[in-house]
């Protein structure tokens, strides 16, 4: 296996602020700020050792050159990219290429929401072609899904059985928007409220309040703070056009993200049955069902089936979304993109919760976006210096 | 995922309305004529919608308009029971039809019973005045 640069760069330290369906009271400004200090703290590292910065609070519109200027006046590199595992693999190819040594990225949601009872602003696309008939998110991604029933018979059961595993699991995790909640069975995510065909409320992402950041450095770098470091394997991008413009058609979207796996796996040398911990991007149950087909973890028509019978418990073969996802734990702006490779990182550091902990979990594997987004990206994390 | 903030037009309801530009004006004028209008790459033949300044199986800028005929399949669909805007009454049925000439459009299935509703129905267009603005919209035909 050729020698990655990606292999020279590792995550530090990670943060999340509380996450709630609303922090009232909360600015995302603030809640930025507390990320950074966090990081900060949990990496020994002082604000002057941070020379490359993405922190981005829409809200109140910090974006990374802004949030680069509080921290000093050393020359800098800033992100560009909104967030989630394609910043991360931005901020680690400049380190990679010398342009940083130590990045920090951050990012948080608060009190962006306005209209109550309408679906959250960013799902409602302006687009000439599709939002005169009322698709949005929900319905795009659900076309997606009934495009996959008809094909492979996939059943609706298999949904639920995901977003009932997934939804337990934020149920049980203290840092969830959805902590504390009562374990659901796939019946009551039968049970729940159609929202758009196959897809019933419990099928369907939270929106949620919140903050959260990771802190990326050298390997070499990494070694000599008082951390435990994981680091990136491998990772990849797929992109597929614009989403929300036009019809999501499976012979188009429905393996998106497998060219991003491909090169992720080939880069860590690893295979899916190598994968210890799954966190996938679970906007809607079905995207579960969907990657682990597009991601090779079974073929194509199986993921129905793969998906039951526990294989995607925390205890089972392949968990998934162990922090409760963005169906449960919390889908805040675009830090629920970045969320998945902080959920990955604590499971690797043995820092998620004991009732949500993966055994000896050495690699993850986390993924943004999905069918319906026209874009799938992956990274693979691990514990040991590859 | 987040790049959209410019409010759409509605109609009085408050229902979208789409905003034609310079590309996809030929599309619009053609629905208000009662004619479902495709671009077709005059290289490759490949039917491009929505529209685009170049073919998107061989980037060619020749494309030209055709009169597409309507008729189609429905390719996949979803009812929906909760809708991005208060405006819009459910539950309705968001379909994408494959047209007969091989290209795919997104559009609204009307007078149908949503449990009944199937892939591979067939089903033609239907042009529905929303405030002035003709939408292609589709309804089933007979078997
Ligand atoms: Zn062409």
């Amino acid at each position: 296996m050729a020698r990655q640069a990606l292999h020279d760069v590792a995550i530090v330290a990670t943060a999340n602020t509380r996450q709630a369906r609303r922090l009232d009271g909360e600015t995302d400004t603030a809640l930025v700020l507390a990320v950074m200090r966090e990081l900060l703290a949990r990496s020994g590292l002082r604000p002057a050792d941070i020379d490359g910065v993405n922190v981005v609070a829409p809200v109140g519109g910090i974006h990374p050159r802004q949030a680069a200027h509080w921290l000093g006046p050393r020359p800098r590199w800033c992100g560009t990219e909104y967030m989630g595992i394609a910043a991360v693999l931005e901020a680690a190819a400049a380190i990679a290429t010398g342009q940083a040594t130590t990045v920090l990225l951050a990012t948080a949601q608060a009190g962006a929401y306005g209209e109550r009872g309408a679906t959250a602003p960013w799902t409602r696309p302006s687009y000439e072609f599709t939002e005169c008939f009322g698709l949005y998110t929900a319905a795009e991604f659900a076309l997606c899904a009934r495009r996959h029933m008809t094909l492979y018979g996939t059943r609706h059961e298999s949904m639920a059985t995901v977003a009932a595993t997934i939804r337990n699991n934020g149920h049980r995790h203290p840092g969830a928007a959805s902590y504390g909640r009562a374990p659901l069975t796939p019946d009551d995510v039968a049970a729940s409220r159609m929202v758009a065909s196959p897809f019933r409320l419990l099928d369907c992402c939270i929106t949620s309040e919140g903050g959260g950041g990771l802190l990326l450095t050298t390997a070499e770098r990494a070694r000599e703070l008082p951390v435990t470091p994981v680091y990136l394997l491998g990772a990849g991008t797929d992109r597929r056009g614009l989403a929300y413009t036009r019809a999501p058609l499976w012979e188009e979207c429905g393996d998106i993200g497998a060219r991003a796996a491909a090169r992720s796996f080939a880069q860590a040398g690893l295979r899916p049955a190598d994968i210890d911990v799954c966190e996938f991007y679970d906007p809607f149950s079905f995207e579960i069902i969907r990657q682990f087909e597009a991601f090779g973890f079974c073929a194509p028509g199986e993921g129905g089936d793969f998906v039951l019978d526990g294989r995607i418990a925390i205890d089972g073969e392949f968990p998934v979304a162990t922090n409760g996802g963005l169906l449960a734990f919390s889908h805040a702006g675009t830090l629920q993109m970045l969320q998945k490779v902080i959920a990955a990182c604590e499971q690797l550091t043995g820092a998620a919760p004991p009732a949500l902990r993966v055994p000896e979990a050495r690699v993850a594997l986390a993924s943004n976006g999905g069918s319906g987004a026209l874009f799938c990206d992956v990274m693979i994390l691990g514990s040991e210096r590859p | 995922m987040s790049h959209w903030s410019t409010a759409p037009e509605t109609d009085a309801s408050g229902l979208p309305l789409p905003c034609p530009t310079a590309l996809s004006r030929p599309h619009w004028d053609g629905c208000a004529r009662g004619e479902l209008l495709v671009q077709c790459c005059a290289d490759c033949g490949r039917r491009v919608f929505p529209p685009q300044p170049v073919c998107t199986a061989c980037f060619s800028e020749r494309l030209g308009w055709e009169r597409s005929s309507g008729r189609g399949l429905i390719y996949s669909f979803t009812v929906v029971h909760r809708p991005p805007r208060p405006e819009f009454e459910v539950p309705y049925v968001i379909v994408i039809v494959e047209l007969e000439e091989g290209w795919h459009m997104l559009s609204n299935l009307l007078d149908c019973d949503p449990d009944a509703v199937a892939v591979g129905d067939p089903v033609e267009v239907s042009f529905e005045t929303r405030a002035g603005m003709v939408l292609p919209m589709f309804r089933r035909r007979g078997a």
